[in-house]
């Protein structure tokens, strides 16, 4: 099971509303390579691990993913609070307002809805881990 | 700010514990690294316990924040709120 703890991971105070900037971060929130994907990736695969090195890792790295989705959906609401109408339409940011007003909703900066259909589960934990490392590698 | 200066010194032993702690499922018998985590956990916890007698608790339970009369875990700020955040103006990493 887990246990919340009621703080981010590393802090998210921003003073300055920014639609295009939330329009972009949304990306790493609900986007293929995200933090939901990572999570959800690492929750499912970790059944398929071998080692308890393997285990523990991926199980611990899940964990923290979640608190990285935190965090991205944090700074996704603050650049978003605030905004003037005009600043929505001059950042690009009406097509997800006019659904989703100030709400934090999982989908990609092109307004995809996030989905399991961007990380894999194969019950193979060599095709787990390599499957892993290009996710990763599509961040770093 | 004296609660931002707290949460923040609390989020880097936190922070430093995952790392530490992700770090010796792969190098388990690394004593170096087991005393680093140790310790990290003994001043976290240490500060937790500050925190929460402060400012309330982090966990709605196993929290030091004890509290009889008053529900305190719903009271603001939640994480996502700017308040409950600490500054990281010009501490910028370079």
């Amino acid at each position: 099971m887990w246990i919340y703890e009621k703080k981010l991971q590393f802090p998210v105070k921003i003073t300055r509303p920014d639609a295009r900037m939330a329009k972009i971060m949304i990306e790493q929130y609900g986007g293929c390579d995200g933090e939901w994907g990572a999570a959800h990736r690492y929750l499912s695969q970790r059944y398929s691990m071998v080692t308890p090195e393997a285990k523990a890792t991926l199980n611990d790295i899940a964990t923290e993913e979640l608190g990285h989705a935190e965090i991205m959906g944090t700074i996704v609401r603050q650049l978003m609070q605030g905004l003037t109408k005009d600043q929505i339409i001059e950042g690009g940011l009406e097509a997800y307002y006019v659904n989703h007003g100030f709400g934090v909703y999982p989908c990609s900066a092109a307004g995809v809805p996030f989905s399991a259909a961007a990380f894999q589960s194969k019950g193979d934990p060599i095709t787990d881990l390599y499957e892993d490392m290009a996710a990763d590698g599509a961040i770093i | 700010m004296e609660r931002e200066m707290m949460l923040q010194k609390l989020m880097e032993l936190d922070f430093l514990a995952v790392d530490l702690g992700l770090y010796l499922n792969t190098h388990p018998t690394e004593t170096e690294a087991i005393n680093a985590y140790n310790q990290t956990i003994e001043a976290a916890d240490t500060l937790r316990m500050k925190f929460e007698a402060a400012y309330g608790p982090l966990c709605s339970f196993r929290s030091y924040a004890a509290d009889t009369e008053n529900w305190q875990w719903k009271n603001d700020p939640w994480p996502w709120q700017t308040t409950a955040n600490p500054s990281m103006a010009g501490k910028e990493c370079m």
